[in-house]
């Protein structure tokens, strides 16, 4: 072998892009010398600017090099139309994460450079786990993005909830780490590699007899899976965190590293462990059914609205588990489907959440809605329409997503699934509609919410709307692309 | 031809045009209501005496020498099998059901607009008044038995309309939904008996239908698993029908508690018209009742019991009102003996000449509550003929005729019916005239208990009231006389034609009598104290009640004292609607209430919607309790969670 061969680096050129750009930020919000209030204003307002832009040009260099499937740097990476759609959703989430968090850590007087930074080394963390093809390529992506989020989620270091938040989550996800990281090593104790593609072919010449050693090694891997995934009972950590990371960081974390982490889960599981497929599946219906179940129920406890969306995103990781319970591409392209709508319908409601403010102080209860439709009627009736997406209702787009799922999974005569699928989405209707119903019949106690909406807000709200009402009469593009990305799986 | 068309629909027109009135806003405007009501009044008043002269002029024609005939309206139902028609028969039988309910009905027209003058709902009770004349007449001109059913709960639903017409009275609301009840368990019947009519003859087409009774005499049908004789099951049923519609013993329970509405409703429809529905269909469907004798026996024995049965408790009443309902429902109770005994000449002869007394009977004595401010009770009336002598001499009139005094109408039509009871020399013939002979009696002293003590003796009614009293105005008098004249002398007049020697050329083939069930044709030799006891019988109730109410008053009160157990079981209607109550009302409020409280609330509510929301409030509770917020509680449930996974995927796969 010819010692200095130079990988093709084409496929990873979106997230060599995005790392140099991450680099090159730093440096210059350091050399911005944030010493001064307005150098540090300065300093984020630039990284910020500059993030959105770099952001835009990696989309533009993830459409540039799709459309094959190209592998690279010995087998460690993959860049397929499913890693494309992967990196398309997690792009455009992270987008609008950042767009709306400047004006809120400005409020808050949280406003540092290092916050573009952080969410722009996630997001190449991320880039890399859904082009992961080998379980050390796969460890690295899921550790840079990782790390990047335990400090997002302790970004406002001098408050208490946020400081124990970031704590918590590292902690917690630092044993999942573990869990993921002894699996890989039994996984390849019993198979004697970590490159997908020859890990598959190792089970496949197996025919049906494992060891197991293998089983228990793919057991651990998805335990540290549904740890990323925030899947019950991995998901005591996201509750917390999510209600006591600053809102821009949550709204961050409901979305991009979901799509991340169910689409590594999904490419983990359908690829070298497709086979065993029948013996992992009953594992996944279980995490599906504990997700829908306690994500229904718990919510309607909830009266933080971050806390009750923590538990509707666990609910959501739910119904996506039982498209990866169905095990075969028709149940991949429902969870796809799902997720793009995933990302528009959370992120609108966060955009609502980040705008609730009252006086100088943020607001986070769900009664701090009450009277809404007087005060914002667009924002009330923008989140309507989320919660009613949320809750499945036709037309909107949410009710798409269930009905692309729950159709694998009734094909799939995963009756029991999809029962319960549909019972824990009547229970979850609840909550989404409570909210609706503090909006339009609730009297305002207090004082309104602020008026005006800022103009970013009021223009992810508007997009996100449109997206989810009108869906139904285009779905054509989206069913199209996200099938094609679950056939290169297969 | 078109006439019947006209006759039939001019009423609808009416309504609809007064029912379009009652939705005109008037406000505060007096004025402008009062050209409203007018406009209502006349328009429908207008088209019932348009609709009554054509009547007339129908009947004339085919009463006769006419032949009958039947216009189609239009197709109304085609399915396989069944295949009926709107279409209007005119027959004899029809032609004196026309004129019978067009007359009274366009009077109680005119005369409402006096006696609703202060009504606030002018328009909309004289829309209810046209809608029912209008049902009334499709019921009479049915050629099916659908449409006749039609028509039946059409005057039903006007019935229901105009008993609860003053609807925020509670009394007038549980009158008129007693009323719907009761009716719907004859219409029940009636309506099996359609379908048990369907079965056998496989069309509702009544000519169709007769012409096939004949040789269906014989046939039977299977009913709960055993074989009856099919047309007895058939006119049984439908007779249950009658029953209901005609207040008959059972079902009559409603009769008395329909007064609760205006009473030229009780008039028009609780005395002349829709009460004798039933005496009329039965009559329609003499050729299959022929057929039958214990369908007609049952008839007969219903009827006179119902007859005896509501001249007695007519004699305890003092509303002035339930006084006349009772006497109604003895009334129709001969009407229906007469059927039984094959007389159904007879029985539709003493329903023309009642629905002519009994409606002048019903309208007088609304002119007397007109006069006595709206006062119903006997015991504060009394002492008034001197200021209203029109009112009291036309009630004169009617209750001569309805005591059956010679040359008065009710003598003609209720001596052939007793006649014709005594000549059917069966046993329920005679039980039928026996009874009728009491109730007769009791008859004649009910109706002058009812004169003397509302027009004579000393005044009763406070002073404020007596110096109102005062005579009802022309438009209110004036149809009164109509109805005298017939009450007067629409006996005579028609005996020869409708149970007299014309009778067979009269009536055509529109009512069918076996050769074995003569009847009618012996009453006419019966011997002579038969055809005067009913009239000595007539007189001597009549002295009696002079006897108790004039001469002696202190009599009554001594005589229901020594009778004290009987009385009370008389003025308490036999207890009638006691024992319905126990057996019916209570149960199903019981049953209504245990489906209600334990079935729905307790049951489908308790485990279902509010189950279902309470457990899942419990869930949620106990799914928080589990977040408790220390880190070391989270790492071991993650923990639990791949050891539960390793476990489970063990057990289940590796084994």
């Amino acid at each position: 072998m010819p010692m200095a061969e130079v990988p093709n680096i084409v496929p990873a050129l979106p997230e060599i892009f995005l790392a140099l750009a991450a680099m090159t930020l730093l440096m210059l919000g350091v050399f911005q010398k944030p010493v001064t209030p307005d150098g540090e204003l300065r300093a984020a307002r630039t990284t910020t600017n500059l993030g959105l832009i770099t952001m835009v040009l990696a989309l533009l260099l993830v459409f540039t090099v799709s459309g094959n499937v190209l592998v690279t740097f010995e087998g460690m990476f993959i860049s397929d139309p499913f890693a494309t759609f992967a990196k398309v959703l997690i792009l455009i989430a992270s987008t609008f994460s950042l767009m709306m968090a400047q004006r809120w850590l400005e409020q808050q007087h949280a406003h540092r450079f290092e916050f573009a930074v952080l969410v722009i080394l996630a997001t190449l963390g991320m880039m890399m786990m859904v082009s992961a093809s080998n379980l050390l390529s796969l460890y690295m992506g899921l550790e840079l993005q990782s790390l990047s989020l335990y400090v997002l989620a302790a970004f406002q270091r001098d408050d208490v909830r946020s400081t124990e938040s970031g704590l918590k989550y590292f902690v917690l996800g630092a044993m999942a780490s573990a869990f993921l990281l002894y699996g890989s090593s039994l996984v390849y104790g019993f198979t004697g590699t970590t490159d997908f593609a020859t890990i598959a072919a190792t089970i496949k010449a197996q025919d049906h007899h494992f060891p197991t050693g293998l089983a228990v090694g793919l057991v651990f891997v998805m335990a540290g899976l549904a740890f990323k995934v925030s899947a019950v009972p991995f998901h005591m950590w996201t509750p917390d965190v999510y209600e006591g990371a600053p809102t821009p960081v949550t709204s961050f974390f409901a979305v991009a590293p979901k799509v991340a982490a169910l689409a590594l889960f999904l490419r983990v599981m359908m690829g070298p462990f497709g086979e065993m497929a029948h013996q992992w599946q009953g594992i996944v219906v279980l995490l599906s059914i504990l997700s829908m179940s306690i994500g229904a129920f718990a919510a309607i406890a909830q009266v933080n609205i971050k806390r009750m969306m923590a538990y509707s995103s666990i609910g959501h990781v739910g119904y996506a588990l039982m498209g990866l319970a169905v095990a075969n591409e028709q149940g991949v392209t429902g969870v796809l489907i799902y997720l793009a709508i995933y990302v528009f319908m959370n992120v609108g409601v966060f955009a609502c959440i980040l705008a609730m403010r009252r006086g100088d102080r943020m607001v986070e209860s769900i009664y701090d809605l009450a009277g809404l439709a007087k005060s914002h009627p667009g924002m009330a009736a923008a989140l309507a329409v989320f919660m009613f997406s949320m809750a499945g209702i036709p037309p909107l787009a949410g009710f798409f997503g269930k009905l692309y799922i729950f159709l694998a999974a009734i094909e799939a005569q995963l009756y029991t699934l999809a029962i319960i699928g549909v019972l824990t989405s009547v229970v979850s209707a609840y909550y989404y509609l409570r909210i609706i119903k503090i909006m339009y019949f609730d009297e305002a106690e207090a004082d309104h919410l602020e008026t005006p909406l800022p103009n970013v807000i009021a223009a992810v709200l508007g997009v996100c709307s449109a997206v989810i009402v009108l869906f139904f009469l285009v779905p054509a593009p989206l069913i199209t692309t996200a099938g094609a990305a679950a056939a290169s799986l297969f | 031809m078109s006439a019947i068309k006209a006759i039939v629909f001019l009423p609808l027109l009416g309504a609809m045009l007064a029912g379009l009135l009652a939705f005109v806003d008037c406000g505060e405007d007096k004025h402008k209501k009062h050209k409203i009501d007018t406009y209502a009044q006349w328009i429908t008043s207008g088209f019932l005496l348009v609709s009554m002269v054509l009547s007339w002029m129908t009947f004339a024609s085919i009463g006769f020498g006419g032949e009958p005939y039947t216009v189609k309206v239009l197709t109304w139902i085609q399915s396989g099998g069944l295949d009926l028609n709107w279409a209007l028969k005119v027959d004899t039988l029809t032609a004196v059901m026309l004129i019978v309910v067009t007359t009274v009905s366009a009077m109680v027209h005119v005369y409402s607009i006096g006696y609703m003058h202060h009504d606030p709902d002018v328009p909309r009770f004289q829309s209810y008044l046209s809608l029912f004349t209008f049902c009334m007449l499709m019921l009479v001109t049915a050629d099916n038995l659908v449409q006749m059913f039609f028509g039946w709960e059409g005057v039903g639903l006007a019935s229901y309309l105009l008993i609860g017409f003053w609807y925020n009275k509670p009394s007038a609301n549980a009158a008129a939904i007693k009323a719907f009840i009761v009716n719907r368990v004859g219409d029940f019947g009636f309506a099996l008996g359609i379908f048990a009519a369907f079965v056998m003859f496989d069309t509702v087409n009544l000519d169709q239908i007769f012409a096939q009774a004949g040789g269906m005499k014989d046939a039977t049908m299977v009913v709960f698993g055993a074989e009856y004789h099919a047309i007895t099951v058939i006119c049984l049923l439908l007779f249950v029908g009658a029953m209901g519609k005609s207040a008959q013993l059972g079902l009559h329970t409603w009769l008395p508690d329909a007064m609760e509405g205006p009473t030229p409703v009780s008039a028009l429809i609780h005395a002349a018209t829709m009460v004798t529905a039933g005496v009329f269909m039965v009559s329609r469907m003499s050729p299959l009742f022929e057929y039958s004798d214990l369908a007609l026996q049952v008839v007969t024995v219903v009827g006179a019991s119902t007859a005896i049965f509501a001249a007695t408790v007519g004699c305890t009443q003092f509303d002035i009102k339930r006084v006349i309902a009772y006497s109604t429902c003895s009334q129709l109770g001969y009407m229906f003996f007469a059927i039984g005994v094959s007389a159904y000449q007879a029985a539709i002869f003493h329903l023309m000449t009642h629905a002519f007394f009994k409606a002048l009977l019903f309208l007088g004595a609304g002119s007397v509550i007109h006069a006595m401010s709206d006062e119903q009770d006997m015991r504060r009336m009394g002492g008034i003929y001197k200021q209203i002598p029109v009112t009291y001499t036309l009630m004169w009139i009617g209750s001569l005729a309805l005591a059956g005094v010679f040359p008065f109408a009710g003598y003609f039509s209720k001596d052939i019916i007793l006649e014709s009871a005594y000549a059917a020399h069966s046993t329920v013939g005679g039980y039928a005239f026996w009874l009728g002979i009491a109730a007769a009696f009791l008859t004649a002293f009910y109706s002058w208990r009812l004169i003397i003590m509302t027009f004579h003796g000393q005044p009763r009614a406070d002073e404020k009231v007596m110096a109102h009293v005062h005579e009802s105005p022309m438009i209110m008098i004036a149809p009164l006389l109509v109805l005298a004249t017939g009450a007067a002398f629409a006996g005579w007049v028609s005996y020869d034609w409708f149970v007299g020697h014309d009778a067979a050329h009269f009536w055509g083939n529109s009512i069918l009598v076996l050769e074995n069930h003569p009847a009618l044709e012996n009453a006419h030799h019966v011997p002579a104290w038969v055809k005067y006891l009913p009239l000595v019988m007539g007189a001597s109730g009549i002295a009696l009640a002079y006897l108790m109410y004039m001469f002696v008053p202190s009599l009554p009160s001594l005589v229901v004292a020594l009778i004290r157990p009987i009385h009370q079981f008389v003025y308490n209607k036999w207890y009638f609607d006691e024992l319905f109550d126990a057996l019916f009302v209570k149960p199903a409020f019981a049953i209504g209430r245990g489906f209600w409280k334990v079935g729905d609330q307790a049951i489908i509510d308790g485990y279902g919607p509010n189950g279902v929301a309470a457990a899942t409030q419990d869930t949620a509770r106990k799914a928080g309790v589990l977040q408790t917020g220390y880190l070391y509680h989270y790492a071991l449930a993650m923990l639990l969670g791949v050891v539960g996974m390793v476990t489970w995927y063990m057990f289940a796969y590796a084994g």
